[in-house]
């Protein structure tokens, strides 16, 4: 069965078709998918199908244990961003992101393809400032339409910061992690597991927390 | 697998530029929903120089399902209308700012506009469109325990509520709504309504009458919110004989309607009595050169068509302003 239908088919494919540089994404799942698993894999099918400039490489997470270990993936469905020269920014998504979601791959895509604003230069200075390794796991719900924009601007960071590491993770997808950190509202925002932040907060407040962690 | 494709800034053949601190401009629009979008075409197509600040794009449009009422279109989602709107927008090299909060202004002959990134920006002047937000309970606990159990977007968040007990907070429409949700997944549901009866659609209320897993404790209100770091319970106070109790609940979700975004105008503007700004029937407000319009105004009823309408007003207001006051 088709992923997308018709109509949204050619949405993508047109936003695609703006794409600058190329963008490979890694796919992390495993021989026995999962449900999501192979739901996640036919999106990533699909998805890639419809621009010439993103690749997608899969692995599996039990054989390919190395790469896995890697990249830092400690769960599946998992996919990671990198460059067109194969650089990691440290830009992963845990779990299928459809729903609203669709929209923060769109966006993390375009801005690994080099598309991007660039920060503004109080936010760029604070961020340069941050001299230890920072992971933030913003965890969201595919039904909720503020969840994107925090997804966003954690990826941005990570794609601005060689230290920061972004992960979304749907909640649904991960129930046993939305109970390990207390997840009852989303987007929920968790740097390097001692800060939480609860909401979609701009891009500011995010390195400024990062900062403290 | 739906997709709520709500094409970002990359995706359209978007003309957007920034808004620069060093420009006055004619108009600067503040908010991002219907009334704002609609403001901002007006003021394009007058040829006036213009600027937008804006947390998001869509507004109230983000957290509604779908619109059967808003003309040209029989059915559309609030998300999908929303990109419609930006797409309009953003054929025109309009000056915006996305994701920040407009904090102050200054008002003078020049305009200034604080954010809460401490940028300021200047324009002769000014549209206020921040329409309206969900109104808090105001109990002890509930600031606390925000995200922690206490919860405003059911769509959002009730899928983390499988198997719980939770309290909903009133019977309108999107009271009624939230239960329904909940009630499919929770182990228990129990509305609080202030009043004696429900106040939402009789389709609702039929739908929700369905589910066994519910309770309603009619003329009762909120009184705190407990629980170390998540809810654990929730006191409720009959309204009748001031009886205190403690529901067990894992969550409450608050839907007692919507307050006006007025923050960055009080005691600049003239409000009434329901905080929201006062305005003529030319979106004027209490002081020249700045208009308001939408559901932050006093217009009465609140909708998307009247928003937009209004939006519209504010405009071409604006701009005769400008051209009248060099
Ligand atoms: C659940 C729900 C369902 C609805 N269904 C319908 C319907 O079916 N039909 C209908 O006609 N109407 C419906 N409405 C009402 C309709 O959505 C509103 O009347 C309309 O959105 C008002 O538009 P607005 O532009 O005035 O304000 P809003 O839509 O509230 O937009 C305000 C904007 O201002 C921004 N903002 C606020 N403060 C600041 C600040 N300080 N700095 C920068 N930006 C700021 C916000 O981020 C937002 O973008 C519904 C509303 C809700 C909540």
């Amino acid at each position: 069965m088709a992923i997308f239908d018709d109509k949204v088919r050619k949405q993508i494919g047109d936003i695609l078709a703006k794409l600058a540089d190329r963008v490979n994404l890694l796919y992390f799942t495993q021989e026995m998918e999962c449900g999501i698993c192979k739901e996640t894999h036919e999106f990533l099918n699909e998805f890639t199908s419809l621009s010439d400039k993103i690749g997608l490489v899969v692995f599996d997470f039990v054989k390919d244990r190395d790469k896995a270990a890697h990249y830092g993936v400690d769960k599946i469905p998992a996919i990671v961003l990198l460059d067109k020269n194969d650089n990691d920014a440290g830009l992963r998504f845990f779990g299928l992101p459809g729903g609203y979601e669709i929209n923060s791959f769109i966006q993390s895509i375009f801005e690994v393809s080099g598309l991007k604003e660039p920060l503004p230069a109080k936010a760029a200075e604070a961020l340069k400032k941050i001299d230890k390794d920072i992971h933030l796991q913003v965890f969201i719900s595919l039904t909720c339409p503020y969840c994107p924009a925090a997804v966003s601007a954690a990826h941005r960071i990570a794609l601005e910061s060689p230290r920061v590491r972004a992960d979304m993770v749907d909640a649904g997808a991960f129930p046993q992690l939305a109970v390990k950190y207390n997840v009852s509202s989303v987007p929920k925002t968790v740097i390097n597991e001692t800060i939480e932040i609860i909401g979609a907060e701009p891009i500011e407040k995010l390195i400024e927390a990062a900062a403290k962690a | 697998m739906e997709f709520k494709l709500n094409i970002g800034p990359h995706g359209t053949d978007d003309r957007v530029v920034p808004l620069k601190e060093d420009v006055l401009y004619d108009v600067i629009i503040i908010g991002g929903g219907p009334a704002a979008l609609t403001a901002a075409v007006y003021c394009m197509r007058k040829g006036v120089s213009t600027g937008l600040v804006t947390m998001d794009f869509g507004g109230q449009l983000s957290d509604t399902s779908t619109v059967e009422n808003y003309m040209g279109y029989s059915y559309i989602t609030g998300v999908d209308l929303a990109s419609k709107f930006r797409e309009q927008v953003q054929q025109f090299e309009i000056a915006v700012v996305e994701g920040k909060k407009a904090d102050s202004i200054e008002d003078g002959r020049e305009k200034k506009l604080r954010l809460e990134d401490g940028s300021v920006f200047s324009a002769r002047t000014l549209i206020i469109t921040t329409g309206k937000s969900w109104r808090r309970l105001g109990v002890p606990g509930e600031a606390e325990l925000t995200g922690k159990g206490v919860a405003y977007c059911a769509i959002c968040d009730a899928p983390l509520f499988a198997g719980k007990r939770v309290v909903v907070v009133g019977g309108g429409n999107s009271g009624i709504e939230s239960a329904i949700d909940l009630a499919k997944i929770a182990e228990h549901v129990t509305i609080i309504q202030f009043l004696a009866e429900l106040t939402a659609d009789k389709i609702l209320v039929d739908a929700f009458s369905a589910f066994t897993n519910t309770t309603v404790m009619y003329e009762h209100e909120v009184v705190e919110i407990k629980g170390e770091l998540r809810v654990e319970s929730v006191m409720v106070k009959n309204r009748a004989t001031g009886a205190v109790s403690e529901l067990d609940a894992q969550g409450i979700f608050i839907e007692i309607g919507l307050i006006p975004n007025n923050a960055l105008v009080k005691g600049l503007l003239e409000l009434n009595e329901f905080g929201e700004i006062n305005v003529d029937c030319a979106c004027r407000t209490s002081l020249p050169g700045i208009f308001a319009a939408g559901d932050v105004s006093s217009v009465p009823f609140k909708q998307i068509i009247i928003a937009a309408g209004e939006g519209a007003k504010a405009a071409l207001s604006a701009c005769e302003y400008v051209l009248r006051e060099p």
